[in-house]
């Protein structure tokens, strides 16, 4: 015992605590559903099977990937034109800006999705508006499709989308881009053949960080999308809380886990974590 | 260099970004003051009767209560722990530290479908399913990383020679720790302690799987309230949770600006 405090750190004795609850309320637990995914209900690779016999199990990943996908391109190009604008402002604006943007952030998303039920829905504000103003004769349907959907999560990841870009940046050497416009390029083209490459670890970095968390959102699609659109999220939680298919919810997690650590990895090779969730490791 | 047009309309479109996230979640306010018993916009006529139902039915309050509860503890348990972890993972020099600390942010970047999976597992066996120690371990799980993320942001600009200082002028570990390094990291800790406060408060995915009956938190009877769509008392409980959200915002602004000023003293 003596030989082993002399060699380990002190500090890990501070890191047990957390260390020995991640592994015995976290870790264990987890490993149990990946190995469920191959014994419920028979030993075997049954479940994965599945994927490649089961229509609607398709449909529901190429759903999922799909509007995942498409919330990714919205909430960067959207994120990606909020940070340009930040971090070009003025002190003052910037300010006000984050704080704005901060406040979206916390708010909670149950009371973003009943705001965005309230706004699309068949009497909602803007299907009003917008025959007030005479531009539709017909309401048209957000709700309970895709279109509300899309428009749900795309709202909850801008937030996201900005910050790996905002951190990004913020670390640009401005320099560059007077060097560019002072050797005669356009503002364009300083934009195209400078600025946008250099933001390019940012810009991976957000999509990813989005992406992974729209692969297991639950809240907006299952409320927005009304039981039309089903993603994968949805879906366990109804093998799990209605039909009992274990085997089945701990297969599509076991991939979306594979999937969200894979796409985590990617992640690390072009931005530290902790410069993601807020510099962390700096030291 | 003067803004171009492209940077001009850019800013433009910025602004109405900001508005897009932020004006939404304004709705539930004129929603909230309807005079109608079902979810509508009111027309002329304003009444704060969903308030008066909303603070005076005890299934309401008592969700308020709970979710009080679980948050506060949540915040308690993983601010300590949070704390501690990040403190021991500023201290030791090693090439595991990083992996260690990447493995311990996991449970905040898994999906929290997958979470919540993983919670019913571990509590079903050990009959804490439905029950407060089961929501709280769960919710304390999730929300310690938080707390590891903010206090190592403190002490990465806490300097290491002052805690040499302290050691060669005779002061124990456990001195050092409560006289030098945890002031100098407080606001970290209140800001993760806050953050865990508020992933709990508002925490609805793993919520809905491990409870049922027993515990009927905030956000699963907003939830409810939501998935049932008639009764405008949800809109006055959102609006609610926007003035708390608001509150903790101003809190969360002090103490950065108390930290900035703390940071600018030093200098």
């Amino acid at each position: 015992m003596q030989a082993l405090t002399r060699h380990m750190s002190p500090g890990w004795l501070l890191v047990a605590p957390f260390f020995l609850v991640v592994v015995a309320f976290y870790l264990g637990p987890l490993v149990n559903i990946l190995w469920l995914s191959v014994t419920e209900p028979q030993p075997g690779l049954g479940n994965y099977a599945q994927l490649f016999t089961s229509d609607s199990l398709a449909r529901i990943l190429w759903t999922t990937l799909r509007t995942c996908a498409i919330t990714t391109v919205f909430s960067v190009a959207i994120g990606y034109c909020l940070a340009y604008a930040m971090v070009h402002a003025h002190q003052r604006n910037q300010n006000v800006m984050l704080t704005l943007l901060l406040i979206s952030f916390w708010i909670s998303v149950l009371v973003r999705t009943f705001a965005w039920l309230m706004l699309l829905g068949h009497g909602g504000l803007v299907n009003d508006g917008l025959a007030a103003a005479g531009v539709i004769d017909r309401p048209i349907r957000f709700m309970r499709n895709e279109l509300g959907v899309l428009i749900g999560m795309v709202h909850y990841m801008v937030p996201y989308a900005v910050l790996p870009l905002l951190a990004n940046m913020q670390t640009l050497d401005n320099r560059v881009m007077a060097a560019s416009r002072n050797l005669g390029a356009s503002g364009p083209q300083t934009f195209w053949r400078i600025y946008l490459p250099l933001t390019l670890p940012g810009l991976v970095a957000s999509s990813l960080l989005v992406f992974i968390l729209s692969l297991g959102f639950y809240v907006t699609p299952a409320i927005l999308g009304g039981g039309k659109v089903l993603m994968v999220a949805e879906y366990i939680s109804v093998q799990l809380l209605v039909t009992l298919k274990w085997g089945t919810a701990a297969m599509l997690g076991t991939l979306m886990l594979i999937g969200v650590l894979a796409l985590l990895w990617i992640m690390t090779r072009f931005m530290q974590l902790s410069a993601v969730f807020g510099g962390g490791a700096a030291r | 260099m003067k803004p171009g047009l492209f940077a001009r309309l850019n800013r433009v479109g910025a602004w109405m970004a900001l508005l897009f996230l932020v004006l939404p979640a304004l709705i539930a306010i004129p929603v909230s003051l309807t005079p109608k018993r079902f979810l509508s916009m009111p027309e002329g006529e304003y009444s704060l009767r969903h308030f008066h139902n909303l603070f005076t039915s005890p299934e309401w309050l008592s969700s308020f209560a709970q979710s009080g509860i679980i948050a506060a503890s949540t915040a308690t348990l993983a601010g300590t722990l949070g704390t501690l972890c990040a403190i021991g993972l500023w201290r030791v020099t090693s090439r595991y530290s990083e992996m260690v600390r990447a493995f311990l942010l996991l449970p905040l970047i898994i999906p929290q479908i997958i979470s919540a999976m993983v919670f019913y597992r571990l509590l079903v066996p050990i009959g804490l399913i439905d029950s407060f120690p089961g929501l709280i371990i769960a919710h304390t799980v999730l929300a310690t990383p938080m707390v590891l993320i903010t206090v190592s942001a403190s002490l990465a600009n806490f300097d290491p020679k002052l805690e040499q200082a302290s050691r060669n002028l005779g002061a124990s570990n456990w001195t050092t720790m409560r006289r030098v390094i945890l002031p100098q990291i407080k606001p970290g800790v209140f800001a993760g302690a806050l953050f865990a406060f508020i992933l709990s408060w508002d925490e609805i995915v793993v919520t809905l799987f491990i409870s049922k009956f027993n515990v009927y938190t905030l956000p699963r009877r907003m939830w409810n309230g939501i998935r049932e769509n008639t009764d405008p008392t949800v809109a006055a409980a959102a609006v609610v949770l926007i003035a708390i959200t608001l509150a903790a915002f101003v809190i969360h602004a002090l103490v950065a600006r108390a930290r900035a000023r703390a940071a600018a003293q030093k200098e």
